[in-house]
């Protein structure tokens, strides 16, 4: 556990208790509703907040309140993305880009600018003003900046939230790319569920400043306690591993539990770890494999329970495959017709399947 | 010089000292305080900010007065030097510096409150988080952003100045070379006759107040362009 913290925050009609350890890998979202308190807990990591708490990181303490420690931001070593991109305005680009950087001591530097440069495709920007720029654009440049102080912790405030949906798409691919690349861990406020799935390892759920839930992204999205399988966009996020890159049709052949799944061709490398999303409305279930529909994936899996659904007429299938879960929305009739029960072998058919 | 006299010339002389040193010291003094305006959330602030107004509102020779009576040997200021063995300020360059910062506090302090309002929490919060510490996020920050502000601050005091008759004459009296500024060289010109004198040095600081103006606009364009968020 990297990061561990316990604040209390208190307000006018608003409140904050919260106690968490966060992994040192991969990126943690905290996810909740506008005035759950995510915010607050994140500018109290950053300190740009100060609160009654403790808060370490690694084997650095930044807060703690009975040794009366307070670590302020600039000594912090980490990254922080703002909602709006905030860039300085009387900086061009690469002023913007440098501001960090030069005030990390050389040995510190883990990242050169170049390597920004590339990774979010800012070398035409560089000669620009911060007003010169689209939103999107702008985003891409406080993200260099951010990174660009070789953080050891990147803290990110919905950075999608003040995007239109085209810019949204634009930063996304980066986004993914930073967790790939980057080493270190990063925590993500966002209310936006598809962002969370696309992104996140672990999920931290916040409501009313009180944490409900939290673990890794599969268990929660599929854990029948949560609301996520009674959304709209209930779906699953499976790992699953690259077996044939080019498998023909322009396919690329995945490897889940064992058994073969086939997205859109993907430019990647055998053995490459990938995951996917699958919509819980795009799964049906047979009792026999079906040889003459139009459905591309088809996975053996077991029943494992069967959950009320967001709508009377309907029912939620989770259904085991190999550790993984995977969730299926059926017709309150298909289930009795089918007579689906716990511990039933059955098939999956599979409409899409995303990348994530 | 241009019809001048002697005594015209250095009358503008002071004039600009006093305009320049009292908008200088004016400004260090005043941004503190204006920063401070524009972060502080205590409720009395309004209070601060009514005192910092008054000199909008009230005539010059009222503050004058209260200057005169303040800096004179039975003042509470001038009294307090006099008994440590320097002069008291009434009828000196000082005396006048110090009056007319005051005379100027507003035109200082509330576009300097504004722009460091405009720069804005956030600015400073982003440059925290990249590691500059307190006075780095001064100097790289806040300075750069505020400099509009600055500029409006220095040229609306110094013009301020400038111009300044009544409060001047009251506690600085008329001494050539020491508290005679060009305004009241100009009075002086009218209440004897002497209207081509009057004319020539009006003329000049009609003038100089033009050109200056035009300086501060071309270079507020200039940083419009640079500073626009």
């Amino acid at each position: 556990m990297s990061v561990k913290l316990a604040f209390e925050v208190t307000r006018t009609g608003f409140c904050l208790n919260t106690q968490l350890e966060l992994p040192s890998q991969g990126v943690t979202a905290l996810f909740g509703r506008s005035g759950s308190g995510k915010t607050t807990l994140l500018r109290c990591i950053a300190g740009l907040e100060r609160h009654k708490g403790y808060l370490s990181f690694r084997d650095q303490c930044w807060q703690d309140d009975q040794q009366e420690l307070f670590v302020p931001t600039y000594q912090r070593a980490l990254g922080y993305v703002f909602q709006e991109a905030s860039l300085f305005p009387h900086l061009r680009v690469s002023g913007n880009l440098e501001y960090g950087f030069k005030r990390v001591p050389p040995p510190l530097r883990h990242i050169q600018p170049d390597e920004v440069i590339q990774l979010l495709s800012l070398g035409p920007l560089l000669k620009r003003y911060p007003d010169q720029l689209s939103g999107g654009q702008r985003q891409r440049v406080s993200l260099g900046r951010a990174i660009l102080t070789s953080p050891e912790l990147l803290l990110m405030d919905e950075p999608l939230a003040s995007l239109d949906a085209a810019s949204k798409e634009e930063i996304l691919p980066f986004l993914e790319g930073l967790r790939d690349e980057l080493k270190i861990p990063i925590i993500y406020v966002s209310h936006a569920i598809d962002e969370v799935i696309r992104l996140a390892d672990h999920l931290v759920l916040l409501q009313e400043g009180k944490v409900t839930a939290q673990g890794p992204l599969q268990a929660l999205l599929t854990a029948r306690e949560l609301p996520f399988i009674r959304t709209e966009s209930a779906s699953t996020v499976l790992q699953a591993e690259v077996q044939r890159p080019h498998a023909g049709d322009e396919l690329t052949e995945v490897c889940v539990e064992g058994q073969s799944l086939f997205i859109a061709r993907q430019s990647v490398e055998r053995g490459r770890k990938l995951r996917v999303r699958i919509m819980a409305r795009d799964v049906a279930l047979s009792l026999s494999p079906l040889e003459d529909t139009s459905f591309l994936n088809c996975l053996t899996v077991q029943l494992l329970d069967i959950q009320p659904g967001l709508i009377p007429s309907q029912r939620l299938v989770r259904l085991q495959l190999g550790q993984q879960i995977l969730v299926s929305r059926v017709s309150s009739r298909s289930a009795t017709r089918l007579n689906l029960h716990s511990g039933q072998m059955l098939y999956a058919l599979i409409k899409g399947v995303a990348l994530t | 010089m241009l019809g001048l006299t002697e005594a015209d010339v250095s009358a503008f002389w002071v004039t600009l000292k006093l305009a320049a040193v009292g908008t200088v010291i004016l400004i260090i003094l005043a941004a503190p305080l204006a920063w401070w305006l524009a972060h502080t959330r205590w409720k009395g602030k309004v209070i601060v900010e009514t005192l910092v107004a008054m000199p909008l509102v009230m005539p010059p020779t009222v503050m004058g007065f209260y200057l005169l009576l303040w800096l004179g040997p039975n003042g509470w200021l001038g009294g307090m030097l006099e008994s440590l063995g320097a002069r008291h300020l009434a009828f000196t360059f000082t005396g006048i510096v110090l009056g007319s910062m005051f005379f100027s506090l507003p035109f200082v302090v509330q576009p300097l409150q504004n722009a460091f309002s405009a720069a804005g929490a956030r600015a400073l919060e982003v440059a925290m988080t990249l590691r500059a510490s307190p006075w780095d996020r001064f100097f790289t920050v806040i300075l750069p952003l505020s400099r509009r502000g600055f500029l409006s601050a220095f040229v609306l005091s110094f013009a301020h100045t400038f111009g300044e008759f009544g409060m001047i004459l009251m506690i600085g009296g008329n001494i050539p070379g020491e508290t005679k500024v060009a305004s009241i060289a100009i009075y002086d010109h009218v209440e004897t006759m002497n209207y081509s004198a009057a004319h020539a040095l009006s003329l000049v600081l009609v003038g100089s107040s033009f050109c200056l103006l035009m300086l501060i606009y071309v270079l507020n364009r200039r940083f419009k362009v640079v500073g626009a968020l």
